[in-house]
């Protein structure tokens, strides 16, 4: 299946607006971390839920950490629906909601748990109700901005001809919205979801069961589950967990993933039938079954109808091609410009004030430190995975029969929250007295490392096969074959799944170089220990510093290595 | 149709379109001045080559962008946005892919708040009128090419529009199916069976205006202009190869290969003949076309239709090269034939090494910008020039698009000729080439 990073279309090196947006996005944080700071008492605890670790409760708590995905994810729709349309239809909005998204997306979303769950407490003391949304933001601040780019992006490339269609036969923006922009970036979108979705078992997992300060949350779920088998070392509770989130993800994916992403299919663009079109057996049974579509007749010309509402849209949403190849008014368009400077300068102010007077900039060189050993430590590790798995990826590839197999393995264990596993593999590291700096590092790579397997087995299943006749024709062969025929065939696709593992394993370092198993807890140098060991002591300023550090380090690391790689391989190396 | 009363349904009045490049300061003319009108039952084709603005005047007489001068009258009224009484059929057909056919045809009245009811009565009469039953149910990508353009055709009348506009129709479809849509329009059109006034058709086919339509409006390229206007008074129905239509079509070809009277629009005298635009066109290909005018039956003066027919070449495909040949002084256009010059005549029977000696000091002779690249890459102690820097030059006289056809015209031809190299990757034009 074809995946592509919905933001690499951008522009490569980061500008004023980026900076603006970052400004505004860490004072926002520090403006979070400062409303919060000084009340040294304890926050008020939630009615803790007592976990426990007998097998029965697991089908129940599967269920509810499948619910609070399900919470994020309608979130995270409607966020993109309002975001992404405000961004395409308005060019002002556009000029600031998209490099805040842009960063938004680096930044390293399990850093801002501590935020979160605080704001969330706050906001229904007493209550788990503030838990969950805590939770629940955690997910959707995984899903959310990926799901934004991508319907974004879809809308500013709707085709001209259709649009103007829609405009020759005057459809108000609702219903051109409904009928020509939505179904246009529908494929994009669920692929974009579904993705989103997949990588967010990670942090549901992870969000469950986080102590902050003083507070300690456990809201009933497999993760908290988990964590508490790693508190006690219960080796069959924790295989029982792992089974059970194995069967709650085969479960999404066949009943929901794949019926969806095959779904989405009738509404690419390309008239041309396309070669792979997903297929999946639920849908099959869906559309084939009479009943079910006979019941459902009435719900989509129910739908339909309402899609074709003569609604209107406000007129500077609707934002005309001709006019903005005219004239925009340039008076308005430098004052705007002037507020959104003044606010960011304010916002950066705010931000650089607080790590000063909080932290110090002694401090502010040892995370600069820190995060450096955790940048080592994701490209080498992505450097290892690459080398294992590229050719291992390309050999399965090659082979249709296998490839068709294992593409799924390789999604499912990408889908797989691997942090089920950290506190007993570190029970290993413990036992074998390993050096953690170095042991705990491969945890990083654990769960990423699959994006890499199946966007190579795919770059290589769609390697052309007279190009591959052709070599073998003039016996090109050894290091030749791999340096001038496959690698460059598949970089376009190798690029796409180093680029997600890379984003993930920053993510990842967050709770791979902090792991507690029984009493014991294992750190590895790293700012993501950093962070961890920040949130556990509640201490505010050094996780704005934390994440603005890493932050900083994502960003800089995807606009200067990954993107302008990916840039290079799109314009040069796409067959 | 066989309505009498003939008034005038549109009316075109001094239009002129300007876009703003990105940066807005360059600005680059697309329409100049163009005033024309569409009476009752009458079918006028808008013919020119590509980038003479020809669908850019339909898209504002259509409502879909402003002119920056100028006003559109539909039946006494100025059109300021999407238009009510017209329909268009696009080229690319512009189907949303997600909707069935029916669905399709009937978005059109359902946006517009038609009933349910009567959306659907006359949703089935237009893909009655144009053939389509029995694919009510079938997507777009099910379609061949020519029912897809039969829905794009059902999609406009199911509007009953005044005016029937249509962006070059059948241009994106083989031949036979082309020519079967066009007969089965022509048809519909003489029965009157379809709800329509007139039909304005934008194409850069000659034998497809003299064959449908009734006026012929020429538009000349860069700036678009009307450069003429022919009536065409051939009964229907009318035959390819009947002497007349044979007559007319190729006194369209003189009149489009004509060279450009320079009293009229003189190129600025400081542009040291940069602003001239070139072509992109296949060495190929160029040698290709040359072969095939020595070769009998043409040997050395063709018959611009018939070449264009032997080689099922497009106009937008012959004519770019013709000019090429012509600026490389290999060949020129006669009223409506090209012929051989000496040079082209012994350019044929040169082996490759020859032939691409004798391009080269062509290109260096008749093209400025080969010679100004040469002369750059002479002067300077590198031997090297950024292409950014002619890319500039150029974009004084020509639009950003222009410029870069222009830019990639010349390296092609210049590697070709071995004036010089060129490196992608850096943009740089060199002399270096691989020993």
């Amino acid at each position: 299946m074809l995946n592509s990073i919905a933001s690499a279309g951008r522009r490569v090196l980061p500008n004023q607006w980026d900076l603006i947006a970052f400004a505004a996005i860490m004072a926002v944080l520090t403006a979070v971390a400062q409303s919060y700071h000084g009340i040294s008492a304890p926050l008020p605890a939630p009615n803790e839920p007592v976990i426990s670790l007998d097998y029965s409760n697991l089908p129940y708590y599967a269920l509810r950490t499948a619910l609070r995905m399900f919470a994020a994810l309608a979130a995270s729709l409607v966020f993109t629906f309002t975001y992404a349309a405000l961004a395409a239809k308005s060019r002002r909005a556009e000029m600031v909601l998209i490099p805040i998204l842009d960063i938004l997306q680096s930044v390293p979303i399990l850093g801002f748990l501590s935020f979160t769950v605080t704001f969330f407490l706050g906001l229904f003391p007493g209550n788990t109700l503030g838990a969950e949304l805590a939770a629940i933001f955690a997910i959707f601040t995984s899903q959310a901005w990926n799901m934004a780019f991508s319907l974004y992006q879809s809308l500013r490339t709707v085709p001209r001809d259709l649009d103007e269609v829609a405009r020759g036969f005057r459809l108000t923006g609702w219903q051109k919205f409904w009928q020509l922009e939505a179904p246009y970036a529908m494929p994009g979108l669920i692929w974009n979801t579904m993705m989103s979705m997949s990588g967010g078992w990670f942090f549901v997992v992870a969000s469950e069961a986080i102590t902050v300060g003083d507070t300690t949350i456990t809201l009933p779920g497999v993760g908290s589950y988990i964590a508490k088998a790693n508190d006690e070392g219960n080796w069959s509770a924790i295989g029982a967990a792992v089974l059970t989130m194995g069967i709650v993800i085969l479960l999404y994916d066949q009943l929901l993933f794949r019926p969806i992403v095959a779904w989405a299919d009738k509404f690419k663009v390309e008239l041309s039938e396309s070669q792979d079109v997903g297929s999946s057996w639920v849908l099959n049974l869906l559309q084939r079954t009479y009943w079910i579509r006979l019941g459902a007749r009435p719900v989509f010309e129910a739908l339909r109808a309402i899609s074709l509402l003569p609604i209107r849209f406000p007129r500077f949403l609707e934002r005309r091609r001709s006019e903005e190849e005219q004239h925009p008014s340039r008076i308005a368009d430098a004052l705007w410009i002037l507020v959104v400077l003044a606010v960011a300068a304010w916002a950066a102010w705010l931000t650089v004030t607080y790590i000063a007077t909080e932290v110090g900039w002694d401090e502010v060189l040892h995370v600069f430190v820190l995060t450096t050993y955790t940048l080592i430590r994701v490209l080498v590790l992505i450097f290892l995975a690459s080398i294992i798995w590229v050719p291992i990826s390309v050999w399965i590839g090659l082979r249709p029969r296998w490839a068709e197999a294992i593409q799924p393995i390789a999604q499912f264990l990408a889908a797989f929250p691997v942090n089920l596993l950290f506190g007993a593999t570190v029970s290993l590291v413990l036992a074998f007295n390993l050096n953690t700096n170095i042991w705990l590092s491969f945890l990083i790579i654990f769960g990423t490392q699959w994006y890499i397997v199946f966007n190579t087995i795919g770059g290589a299943a769609a390697f052309p096969n007279d190009l591959r006749e052709a070599a073998t024709n003039f016996r090109v062969h050894g290091w030749q074959w791999w340096k001038q025929v496959m690698l460059p065939g598949i970089a376009p696709y190798y690029l796409t799944g180093a680029i997600t593992a890379s984003g993930g394993s920053w993510n990842a370092s967050i709770v791979a170089e902090y792991v507690k198993w029984k009493d014991h807890t294992v750190t590895a140098q790293g700012v993501g220990s950093y962070i961890a060991e920040a949130t556990d002591k509640g201490d505010f300023p050094k996780i704005v510093l934390g994440v603005a550090m890493m932050s900083i380090f994502v960003t800089l690391l995807n606009r200067l290595f990954w993107r302008q790689l990916y840039g290079y391989a799109e314009r040069r190396l796409r067959l | 149709m066989l309505d009498t009363a003939v008034t005038t349904l549109l009316n075109v009045d001094k239009v002129s379109q300007v876009f703003t490049t990105g940066s807005g300061e360059s600005r680059k003319p697309v329409l100049d001045n163009v005033s024309m009108s569409l009476k009752t039952g009458e079918i006028v084709a808008l013919l020119g080559r590509s980038g003479c603005g020809k669908s850019t005047l339909l898209r504002i007489i259509s409502g879909l962008i402003h002119p920056t001068e100028g006003t559109i009258t539909i039946s006494g009224e100025e059109v300021t946005g999407p238009a009510e009484d017209v329909a268009m059929v696009f080229q690319s057909f512009a189907l949303f892919p997600w909707l069935d056919v029916l669905d399709n045809v009937e978005i059109g009245p359902r946006a517009n708040g038609v009933p349910v009811e009567e959306t659907r009565q006359r949703a089935l009469k237009a893909i009655d009128t144009i053939g389509l039953d029995g694919f009510e149910s079938a997507y777009p990508k099910e379609l061949s090419g020519g029912m897809r353009q039969r829905v794009g055709f059902a999609r406009a009348l199911v509007m009953q529009p005044k005016i029937l506009l249509m962006d070059e129709p059948f241009s994106a479809l083989d031949v036979l199916t082309a020519e079967t849509l066009r007969t089965d329009l022509l048809d519909l059109w003489q029965e009157g069976r379809m709800p329509i006034k007139s039909i304005l058709m934008v194409t850069h086919n000659i034998e497809e205006a003299v064959l449908m339509s009734d006026r012929i409006l020429v538009l000349s390229s860069n700036p678009g202009r009307i450069a003429s206007e022919i009536a065409v008074t051939i009964p229907h129905p009318r035959d390819r190869l009947d002497p007349d239509f044979r007559a007319l079509v190729d006194r369209i070809y003189a009149l489009m290969t004509q060279r450009p009277d320079p009293t009229k629009h003189p190129a600025p005298a400081t542009s040291l003949g940069l602003a001239m635009s070139l072509p992109l066109v296949s060495t190929n290909s160029l040698a290709g076309m040359l072969e095939e005018i020595a070769a009998p039956p043409y040997n050395g003066k063709a018959d611009l239709p018939h070449l264009a027919d032997s080689l099922a070449l497009e106009i937008d495909d012959l004519f770019p090269l013709g000019e090429t040949l012509q600026l490389l002084k290999l060949a020129e256009f006669e009223e409506g034939d090209i012929k051989l010059t000496p040079l082209g005549q012994r350019f044929v029977d040169m082996d490759v090494d020859q032939r691409k000696k004798v391009l080269g000091e062509q290109l260096l002779a008749n093209i400025p910008l080969a010679s100004h690249i040469k002369r750059v890459l002479d002067e300077r102690p590198s031997h090297r020039a950024p292409a950014t820097r002619f890319r500039e030059e150029l974009e004084d006289y020509m639009s950003e698009d222009y410029a870069d056809r222009t830019l990639r015209a010349i390296i092609n031809l210049g590697r070709y000729g071995e004036l010089f190299a060129y490196d992608e990757n850096a943009q740089t034009f060199s002399y270096e080439n691989p020993q």
